[in-house]
């Protein structure tokens, strides 16, 4: 090899740089900003549902209105202020969402989910009957034409078979304006009674139409509908001319029914203020990870890392010697390359992923095994030391590279399997054997190499050209 | 030196058994559930709870008819329960007594608030630990995506490796032999892993998981790289040693590689081993399915690829003809 001090600082450049990506504490890198290292939810716990468009297969999605939905349901995990939240379009029909930490899956799924169109609907007439249809579904027609913009899907949705129809009439109850009409919501306390409600706004386009409806039937109850539930119907008090309105939400009697209505009045103003979801959703899967199972999997993984590591170093040092150590330096150097990219690219460490990271360590050092064993041949076959070196890493490199490949293209085939929505656990193990097995084809030959050669040109110093050190 | 190769009729025969045995393991599993290994949520749907609760006054226990009950009363009659070991907080309580448990139970219907009602039920029983409570919720149209993508992933790796090995071999007389001889290889490793998968399906109600299927895949990868390395071996030294017959060119070839071969797994097995003893509860099952699958790759690409080869370039295989000419008998005539 020539010029091993060359490569020697080169690689020790390149791990300084990777040992500054490595450490949590690193915020940027010569003004690159680097990111902290995204972990699984099955490390740090937290909520993933995966949701698809709710409606039949045979109706096309736009892709810009799977965005817009995706966007509102975005908007709305942010509004709950659960921190990291992931929000992204899968294929044609789907959103995946994902909250680590979130230690209250209920009502986050409920947020998202359970709002899929809030519709104003027409009860004139019903005063005496709202008790029997709050809490209830019911099948609504929409305003033609519509006042606000709706997608044609949203219409396109089949009123199920249980949701009741207008008692009078028995046709669908007549909506006067849906979500997307308002511009502004807010759950405010009433300073006299001590009371939460809601104060809204409304969208300019829709102002007129409102106060000519609500004007029509004062005294009337007019029903709040979310995704065919009927919330609640209150009473128009008066017509609502400058586009402003209060929803009530009864009084509340005791501490803890103030508290169940702040949340209420909170989450309605939340569900009003994000609009309606251009397209109904459904859940196709969840996943809960529960904290305590979270931290308890990483503490293990960790002890399990560090023991099973330092058992390969050992072994390598005690069964190779000298160029046991050559190789265990090397599998330093692999180990914070590998990590470093995990941050760079990044990818998101989770338990499969973690196991993926510990695989290829275990298995990086078969390159060098390759090598050490046929250096130890040319040895026994009388070579001198230096060409036995060379000869070693010449003819072991083809196995290395041909072995290394083929399990580099099965990883390849796994990360493209876990791409389906519901094996997405087998990408972050495709991802760090592939990213480990292509840089232990730089470390087990470069690197070791490199610390061999400046090994060698030490020893012809000292006098120390023993064959026992090279495990021969 | 110990010879390998002439051997082979016992190792095909140690293959054929354990192979009988997971093929046997596997019908078992086919009478007991109708299928040869049990499946998971990820390719059939459904939904699995875990929860734990918290330590119970001494001598009361909550029992697994209890937990029925509670989700029957969900309108889940038909669940699968099972005790998991505790998690390193309650770590003096026994497998046995654990109050760590996780149901199998259907695909949780949208926005019907079932996690709510689950948490209710339970806690009506003994209090739950709520940071303990998990859920794994796939819809049966997931699933069966998962499943389709799955046997894709199979077709496509076993396409990719056939026309690897054959590439990479092409200049060996009868490439196409070395080829089939690691797909045999491969398909020893498939089948001792879904015997093995079958067994403790049926003794602990492991579940082939994503995962499983990741391991077996990550299994075969490593079973061409072992076959790949002693066949690598092979065919440099057939050009080196021209005189020596063929055996004996292959029994040397699987000596020189072993060491790297035992080194190499075995560097492999400090790290599994110790994600066995100290790692995460949700990676072990992946993990010895992993293990065993990289052992029998090492063993299968020894003992099993390499004699087959032998045995097909010796005309041992019925109906395979050999390379190796007949030696003449003794007595009879080498005319034209």
């Amino acid at each position: 090899m020539k010029r091993p001090a060359l490569w020697l600082f080169l690689i020790v450049a390149l791990t300084v740089v990777a040992v500054w990506f490595v450490v949590p504490s690193s915020e940027q890198f010569l003004g690159l900003k680097i990111q902290p290292q995204p972990l699984g939810l099955d490390v740090v716990g937290g909520l993933r549902v995966l949701l698809a468009a709710d409606l039949p297969a045979e109706v096309n999605i736009d892709a810009s209105e799977l965005q817009q939905t995706a966007n509102n349901v975005a908007k709305r995990v942010n509004a709950l202020g659960l921190g990291e939240a992931t929000i992204q379009t899968q294929g044609s029909r789907r959103i995946l969402v994902e909250l680590p930490g979130e230690s209250d899956p209920q009502r986050a799924i409920e947020t998202i989910q359970e709002t899929a169109l809030l519709e104003f609907v027409d009860f004139a007439g019903l005063r005496d009957q709202i008790s029997r249809f709050e809490g209830r579904r019911i099948q609504t027609q929409l305003p033609q034409p519509n006042p606000c913009v709706v997608s044609s899907i949203t219409q396109a949705r089949d009123g199920s078979s249980d949701s009741a129809l207008h008692p009078f009439n028995q046709l669908p109850f007549q909506t006067v304006m849906t979500g997307a009409c308002l511009s502004g919501a807010s759950a405010i306390r009433d300073p006299q009674r001590g009371q939460w409600e809601i104060a809204f706004e409304l969208q300019s386009e829709a102002v007129e139409r409102f106060a000519e409806y609500t004007a029509r039937h004062v005294g009337e109850p007019m029903a709040i509908v979310l995704d065919g539930w009927v919330l609640s119907a209150p009473i128009i008090n008066s017509a609502i001319t400058n586009g402003e309105g209060i929803i009530t939400l009864g009084i509340a009697n005791t501490l803890e029914e103030a508290e169940a209505q702040r949340l209420e009045a909170q989450q309605l103003a939340l569900q009003l203020r994000s609009g309606a979801l251009p397209i109904p959703l459904r859940v196709e899967s969840t996943q809960i990870v529960g904290a305590t199972l979270g931290q308890d999997s990483v503490a293990r993984s960790v002890r399990a890392g560090i023991v099973g590591i330092i058992v390969v170093l050992l072994f390598m040092l005690i069964y190779y010697r000298l160029p046991g150590l050559a190789a265990a330096l090397a599998l330093l150097v692999f180990m914070a390359l590998n990590l470093a990219s995990y941050r760079i690219l990044p990818v998101t460490l989770t338990l499969p992923a973690i196991t993926g990271f510990l695989i290829s360590v275990g298995t990086a050092v078969d390159g060098n095994i390759l090598i050490f064993e046929r250096i130890k041949e040319e040895l026994r076959a009388g070579q001198p030391l230096t060409e036995s070196l060379d000869t070693g890493f010449s003819r072991a490199w083809s196995a290395i590279f041909t072995s290394n490949l083929s399990t580099i293209l099965i990883a390849i085939i796994l990360f493209l399997f876990g791409q389906t929505p519901g094996a997405h656990i087998v990408s972050g193990f495709a991802l760090t054997l592939i990213i480990g097995l292509s840089l232990n084809l730089f470390t087990a030959v470069l690197v070791t190499r490199t610390l061999l050669s400046l090994f060698i040109m030490a020893m012809n110093r000292i006098h120390l050209r023993q064959a026992w050190l090279w495990g021969a | 030196m110990f010879q390998v190769v002439e051997r082979r009729k016992l190792y095909f025969l140690i293959s054929a058994t354990l192979i009988s045995l997971g093929i046997f393991m596997m019908a078992v599993a086919t009478l007991q559930f109708g299928r040869p290994i049990q499946l998971d949520i990820d390719f059939l749907g459904g939904s699995v709870y875990e929860f734990e609760f918290l330590p119970l006054p001494p001598g009361s226990q909550i029992t697994e008819d209890q937990i029925r009950h509670a989700f029957a009363r969900l309108g889940e009659e038909d669940v699968i329960l099972q005790r998991l070991s505790p998690i390193s907080d309650h770590e003096s309580d026994h497998q046995e007594t654990s109050q760590r448990w996780s149901v199998r139970a259907g695909f949780l219907a949208p926005g019907d608030n079932a996690i709510n009602h689950v948490r209710t039920v339970l806690n009506a029983l003994a209090p739950i630990d709520e940071a303990s409570l998990s859920l794994d919720s796939v819809s049966p149209s997931v699933g069966s995506e998962v499943t389709r993508a799955a046997v894709l992933a199979i077709l496509v790796s076993t396409v990719v490796i056939t026309a690897f090995i054959i590439i990479n071999f092409r200049q060996v007389p009868n490439a196409f032999r070395y080829g089939i001889c690691a797909i045999v290889a491969m398909l020893h490793d498939l089948l001792v892993v879904l015997g093995l998968m079958a067994l403790m399906s049926l003794l602990f109600g492991w579940e082939a998981d994503a995962l499983f299927l990741t391991a077996v895949l990550t299994i075969l990868g490593f079973s061409v790289q072992d076959s790949i390395v002693v066949f690598d071996r092979i065919r440099e030294n057939i050009p080196r040693h021209l005189g020596e017959p063929y055996e004996t060119i292959v029994n040397r070839s699987i000596w020189e590689t072993m060491h790297r071969s035992l080194a190499t797994q075995l560097n492999a097995f400090f790290v599994m081993i110790a994600i066995l003893i100290f790692g995460g509860e949700t990676v072990k099952q992946f993990v010895l399915i992993l293990l065993v699958g990289l052992l029998s790759g090492t063993y299968s690409s020894l003992f099993t690829a390499v004699p087959l080869l032998v045995a097909w370039e010796q005309g041992e295989i019925p109906f395979l003809r050999g390379n190796i000419e007949p030696k003449p008998q003794p007595g009879a005539h080498l005319n034209d």
